[in-house]
């Protein structure tokens, strides 16, 4: 049995445009996967059908070698696969500490619990203030999420993903919206997750790219163009045109 | 980090405490209303058991955010159950309650799996149309529920064989409050519980509820369920108190006037239900005494300023008046 994401044939079409072209993927325990590609290539939605969010036209899917392919987005949750929102999407009108609380809570099994208090767990209580910390939001703990400005919403969806221990990560434009100076806290995030743990990252900063990717897959069209090492995909003329050049006109 | 903690604490704390003292406050309220206002104790009783009904909209529109019209077919159900309970089984009041509730919860369930798969406006709609068929049902089973004569000869046996309902209605009264604030305290419990705060979750965003794991609809079934039971509890209180139940029970004027009170009050707090209700159904008993064919004039006028200058209703008045005072020179 392998362990890890095993992907094959994956198709996906809005109407009569296709956004998914036939992806072949795989992602093993400590893998730390870039997805780049123009707007509109489709990433956003690989990410999603991954996720259980969106249901492919055809193609497998498979976790440590089980199909998952008819698994309900929340169960595949629980089977390990999270994923940060290229737009973020929290409780807003809920305080950063419910935020993070909630998605502990559900982890471990404890939301359904209607006799409890919600902040009676200290061991729970415990990992919130340390994941606010790692994140820089103690300051922010109990401020509602729409009053925080953006960049540290971006920081909330990072440490709420986070808060799920997944074994599958997929982070959406975790930087994008995120002030310079505290794109340091990402990154730091990135590079001290648990070893095993399998990352993919949807990013358009190639500074961040290059610093915690060891394998880049660029997208163009809904289909694989090509996949590498960041020295392979740099030197790589096509990409250059068809991506990196394309970029610089934004 | 443990400093962290304890920093949130105090004003946690405070905030307890002063909920402590408003909830003894309103208790209290209760029991004096008793005997300032001899009475109107029929009216009171009323009251109380609306702020039932209402607690349970506010349970699922206010928390976990379900737009329904329909309410009053849970509220229906468990006055009907109890009462035909009462006429057919067993006369005995907590028995009924019982009856009521499950009643009300089960057919929140049953309805509940059809119409939580919907959202917003078409939900709305389907709310309406369960309430709507529940009360066909009723008016043409006339042989089991009197039609639209309403169900009779519901005669209750006294509560625990002790205390025997009263033409004045002081048994009532004290029974009604008595449930209610028993109520009140088991969804106060449950809204601070980690159930309600997932409940709140999918209200803010089913879409990141899923997306941390949470099977939404199957949560959503079980917080109209709960609600289900809690309306029917206040529907089977209706009929053992009034010994009647009539089409209304399931009408959808029950659900709007619920709903408007719920809006009045402020939602999402349990305590907008009930001011909501005393200040609807105060006005309601006033005005329409005064004017009976006007009075829902001031009802309407009064939606409209809380709309326009109250979103969070009446509840959230008092921050309001902070607000501009902290503003003004
Ligand atoms: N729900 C939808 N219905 C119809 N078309 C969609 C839908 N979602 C995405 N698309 C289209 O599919 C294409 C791929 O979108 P996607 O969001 O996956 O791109 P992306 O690579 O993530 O882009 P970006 O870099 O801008 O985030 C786009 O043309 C988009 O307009
Ligand atoms: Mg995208």
């Amino acid at each position: 049995m392998t362990s890890g994401l095993d992907i094959t044939g994956l198709c996906k079409s809005f109407g009569g445009i296709i956004v998914a072209n036939n992806i072949d993927f795989t992602l093993r325990p400590g893998d730390r996967k870039a997805l780049i590609g123009p707007n509109g290539a489709g990433k956003t939605t690989f990410a999603n059908l991954i996720t259980g969010f969106l249901a492919p036209s055809a193609g497998t899917l498979h976790l440590d070698g089980r199909n998952i392919i008819n698994l309900k987005e929340a169960k595949r949750v629980k089977a390990g696969i999270a994923k940060t929102f290229q737009i973020t999407t929290l409780f807003k009108r809920m305080s950063v500490r419910e935020n993070i609380r909630l998605a502990i809570l559900e982890r471990e099994g404890k939301s359904f619990r209607w006799f409890a208090k919600d902040n009676g767990y200290s061991d729970i209580e415990e990992e919130i203030e340390q994941l606010l910390e790692q994140f820089s939001l103690q300051s922010s703990a109990a401020d509602e999420v729409h009053e925080l400005a953006y960049g540290r919403q971006r920081l909330v969806e990072m440490a709420l993903t986070l808060a799920l221990k997944p074994r599958i990560l997929i982070l959406d434009e975790p930087s994008a919206g995120v002030p310079a100076s505290d794109s340091h806290i990402i990154t730091d995030a990135i590079e001290r997750l648990p070893e095993d743990l399998s990352v993919l990252i949807i990013e358009h900063d190639m500074n961040l790219v290059f610093k915690v990717a060891r394998k880049i897959v660029v997208l163009v069209n809904g289909a694989i163009l090509t996949e590498g090492t960041p020295g392979e995909i740099a030197g790589n003329q096509q990409v250059r045109d068809l991506y990196l050049g394309a970029r610089h006109e934004h | 980090m443990d400093t962290a903690i304890r920093q949130n604490r105090p004003r946690h704390g405070l905030l307890t405490f002063r909920r402590l003292y408003l909830d003894l406050a309103l208790i209290g309220a209760g029991i004096a209303a008793f005997f300032l206002f001899p009475d109107s104790l029929g009216f009171l009783t009323r009251v109380l058991i609306m702020i039932i009904m209402v607690l349970s909209l506010d349970l699922v529109l206010g928390y976990a955010g379900i737009a329904t019209l329909g309410h009053a077919a849970l509220f229906g159900s468990g006055a009907y159950a109890a009462g035909l309970f009462a006429v057919n089984f067993s006369a005995d009041p907590l028995l009924g309650l019982a009856v009521g509730a499950v009643a009300g919860a089960v057919i929140a369930f049953v309805s509940g799996l059809i119409l939580l798969r919907a959202q917003s406006l078409t939900l709305l709609m389907l709310s309406i149309a369960v309430a709507q068929i529940l009360q066909e049902i009723a008016s043409k089973e006339r042989a089991i529920t009197g039609g639209s004569d309403g169900l009779l000869g519901i005669s209750m046996e006294p509560i625990f064989g002790i205390y025997a309902f009263d033409f004045v209605g002081q048994t009532g009264y004290w029974y009604a409050l008595t449930v209610l604030t028993a109520v009140f305290v088991l969804l106060k419990i449950i809204v601070a519980s980690p159930f309600g705060l997932a409940a709140r979750g999918i209200h803010e965003s089913a879409e990141r509820m899923r997306a941390i794991g949470t099977p939404v609809y199957w949560r959503l079934v079980a917080i109209y369920t709960l609600a289900g039971g809690v309306a029917g509890i206040g529907g089977a209180l209706s009929a053992q108190v009034t010994e009647l139940v009539s089409l209304d029970a399931l009408g959808f004027s029950l659900s709007a006037e619920a709903l408007i009170m719920l809006i009045l009050g402020g939602l999402g707090r349990l305590y907008g239900a009930i001011f909501g209700t005393v200040i609807f159904m105060t006005i309601h008993h006033l005005a329409a005494s005064v004017d009976p064919f006007n009075w829902l004039f001031v009802i309407g006028a009064l939606v409209l300023i809380v709309v326009y200058f109250l979103p969070e209703g009446f509840i959230g008045l008092p921050a309001r008046a902070r607000k501009l005072m902290r503003w003004s020179p």
